[in-house]
């Protein structure tokens, strides 16, 4: 056993899993954007609503169906994903010829106006949400015999569940054909549409896959954080600052700053806990001074 | 003189004198309406302060009151700058309830500079009455040396005698830990250390597991609103009241225990001023409340305006006038005894005194409905619950 800082290095290892689990969602989340920017050109300011709503789904099928966690877990992403296919189809659809500013605008006004649609219905206080019964309880991790940590078995099902999630994202769009298409269409609409795609229909689909991995994290988040119609504006200006740290657009960039910020946070949480909330926007300030591009982009 | 000039004279005078007689007066409820906090104060505290207006007959008496309110965003800038408009444009002579510490030692110092009224109820921190004191100040329902008071006191002598704090990192979070140090250590236990965690944080478990690693028998949660209720689900979570340590919310409201559920919140002990169930004037009022307000039960917070108010339109109504030193001397004077939070007075340092409640969260077998959720361990008298007068630092108690 060593120590770093005062810190005993069991401490240390918990910390940086926690670190870990707060990534996953940060990296689940930033995919989403990522994949919605990349693809449609769109700065999405509702998927932190989308993610609320995830949550709220959750537990209203719970609530008001009986439908457990593992169903909602495969529903609730469908629901705000056909929720967020109406938003593109209805909305959204009409704003990609114009400059960027007017979709932020759109979707951050449609953001406040879910916040508060949920904040009317339910308070902020927050609803009670129960971790799956199979999930309930823990693990003592130990190296040898120096005990580290208590792992809720919940905290290390989200770690495995969002690292698949954001393989297989980052598998079916940069090493499939389907993906290859989506690629294409951002390259040049009007050439893949020369060819017999429809890319509309594609795009339509792609915010509407976006959309859904944002409820998916909602899902995950519903049993460990408070479910309320805040949850999302908590935490997407720090999930968007992951997006631009990442690199804009940047599906592996996301995915990987994701995790890797959760770290950062984690040990900020541990060394100087009262920074850990400026933490993030201190790198992001210091990722645009050396590369305006972020970590992964492209520059343009 | 002739005769035309001497009626209308006479009229003027006449309606000068019906203008005397009628007050007006605005009340702005200034808190956090759609944040954290919104369901301790938020739009419930308005729909207190329109029932005190109703319930006090005010148009019958004379009085024309008008209730506003506003969304301070738990920014200290954005509360005192809504302040400084409302008192200079808008003619509002009272601001009320002002959760979030940072934000109501601001608007105290507002109030205090325009010679206006603040009668702070979600607001907590006991440097409102103690070195930041003002003579324009009644501060209702609890204040941090209460809470600590109450639940750190309790828990100390019921074996809890080494603490750890999570705390809120800004002036509330502050006094809390600041307080219950004292209590702690004045009840014979000692604190062991704390962590600061930003204001509406999402994750606790890092701040938790640093709790759990410094082996102390209390872990004091000095926060409120949904960080607290983060906090002790994830404490739950993480295993920790089984691993032997308790947890002390230090301060929690109903709607706190409401969204946790009895579940995850059963045994917690915490400390209040007022709880819907207590007598038949706590549970009429609050049924009253419930059916105006989503039949949600209202908090102290919530109720603390509402009493707040009935004590200022006493004093308003006894004088006829609304000047802010006659009106604070004649609420000096006037014992307290409400309906709601019991018998008390105000004191020279602004701390409106009544008594506190230790309660516990019911186990979910105990309660027979969804807001049966408290039962009573004990009961702090007036004179007891608050920071004795002599020892708050404040400039305007004379030694």
């Amino acid at each position: 056993m060593f120590t770093v800082f005062g810190v005993p290095s069991p401490a240390l290892f918990g910390q940086l899993l926690l670190g870990l689990i707060n990534g996953s969602f940060y990296a689940i989340l930033s995919l989403g954007l990522a994949v919605i920017f990349g693809l449609l050109n769109i700065i999405n300011f509702t998927h932190g609503a989308l993610y609320m709503m995830g949550a709220f789904v959750a537990w209203m099928l719970l609530n008001y169906a009986g439908i457990g966690y593992w169903w909602a877990l495969g529903l609730a992403p469908i629901i705000v994903g056909v929720f967020g296919v109406v938003l593109e189809k209805v909305l959204i659809a009409r704003l990609y010829k114009l400059d960027h500013l007017y979709g932020l605008l759109l979707t951050f006004g449609l953001a406040l106006i879910i916040q508060g649609i949920f904040r009317n219905q339910y308070g902020v206080s927050g609803l009670p949400y129960a971790i799956p019964p199979e999930l309930a309880g823990g693990q003592r991790i130990a190296i040898g015999s120096t005990p580290i940590m208590f792992l809720p078995n919940y905290r290390g099902w989200v770690i495995v569940a969002s690292a698949v999630v954001c393989f297989a994202t980052w598998f079916v769009i940069e090493k499939t054909k389907l993906g290859s298409y989506l690629r294409a269409a951002t390259e040049n609409p009007t050439l893949v549409q020369a060819f017999g795609v429809n890319v509309p229909l594609m795009i339509t689909l792609t915010y509407g896959f976006g959309v859904a991995l944002a409820g998916f994290a909602g899902v995950l988040a519903a049993p460990i954080y408070s479910v309320n119609p805040n949850m999302g504006g908590d935490i997407i200006i720090v999930v968007f600052a992951v997006v631009v740290i990442g690199g804009m657009g940047s599906i592996l960039g996301a995915i990987l700053t994701g995790f890797g910020l959760g770290l950062v946070e984690g040990l900020t949480k541990v060394f100087y806990p009262e920074a850990s909330a400026t933490v993030i926007f201190v790198i992001m300030v210091l990722v645009l001074l050396v590369k305006p591009a972020g970590l992964f982009g492209r520059s343009a | 003189m002739t005769l035309k000039t001497f009626l209308m004279a006479g009229a003027l005078a006449a309606a000068a004198g019906s203008a005397q007689a009628q007050v007006s007066v605005k009340l702005g409820i200034l808190n956090d309406m759609s944040g954290l906090y919104a369901d301790i104060s938020g739009p419930g505290s308005v729909v207190a302060a329109k029932m005190a207006v109703e319930d006090f007959k005010a148009a019958e008496k004379g009085i024309k009151v008008e209730v506003i309110g506003a969304d301070h965003q738990n920014k200290p800038d954005v509360g005192s700058s809504i302040a400084r408009q409302w008192y200079d444009q808008d003619g509002v002579d009272v601001i009320l309830d002002t959760t979030t510490s940072s934000v109501a030692l601001a608007v105290n110092e507002v109030s205090r500079e325009k010679k206006k009224i603040f009668m702070p109820s979600g607001g907590g921190s006991s440097d409102l009455t103690g070195a930041k004191c003002s003579p324009y100040t009644v501060h209702w329902t609890y204040d941090t040396w209460a809470l600590a008071n109450g639940t750190g006191t309790a828990m100390t002598k019921r074996g809890g005698d080494s603490w750890f704090f999570v705390t809120a990192d800004y002036a509330f979070g502050a006094a809390l830990e600041r307080d219950t140090t004292a209590a702690v250590q004045k009840a014979g236990g000692k604190v062991l250390g704390s962590v600061k965690h930003p204001l509406s944080g999402s994750d606790f478990s890092s701040f938790l597991l640093q709790a759990q690693g410094s082996k102390a028998k209390v872990i004091g949660l000095a926060n409120a609103g949904t960080d607290t209720t983060n906090a002790i689900k994830q404490a739950a979570e993480f295993g920790i009241t089984q691993g032997g340590q308790a947890l002390a919310g230090l301060l929690v409201f109903s709607s706190d225990v409401k969204s946790l559920g009895l579940q995850t919140a059963q045994g917690l002990v915490l400390t209040e001023a007022f709880y819907w169930d207590q007598s038949d004037a706590t549970r009429d009022f609050s049924k009253r409340f419930a059916a105006k307000f989503d039949g949600k039960m209202p908090t102290s917070a919530q109720a603390g305006v509402y009493s707040s108010i009935m004590y200022y339109l006493k004093a308003v109504d006894a004088l006829k006038l609304k000047d802010s030193d006659k009106v604070m001397a004649k609420l000096r004077e006037t014992p307290i005894d409400d309906p709601l939070f019991g018998k008390g007075v105000l004191r020279a340092d602004g701390r409106v005194t009544h008594p506190m409640y230790l309660f516990e969260v019911k186990k979910p077998a105990e309660s027979k409905g969804s807001w049966d959720l408290y039962k009573t361990l004990a009961t702090i008298p007036a004179d007891e619950a608050f920071r004795p007068l002599s020892e708050g630092g404040c400039p305007l108690v004379k030694s």
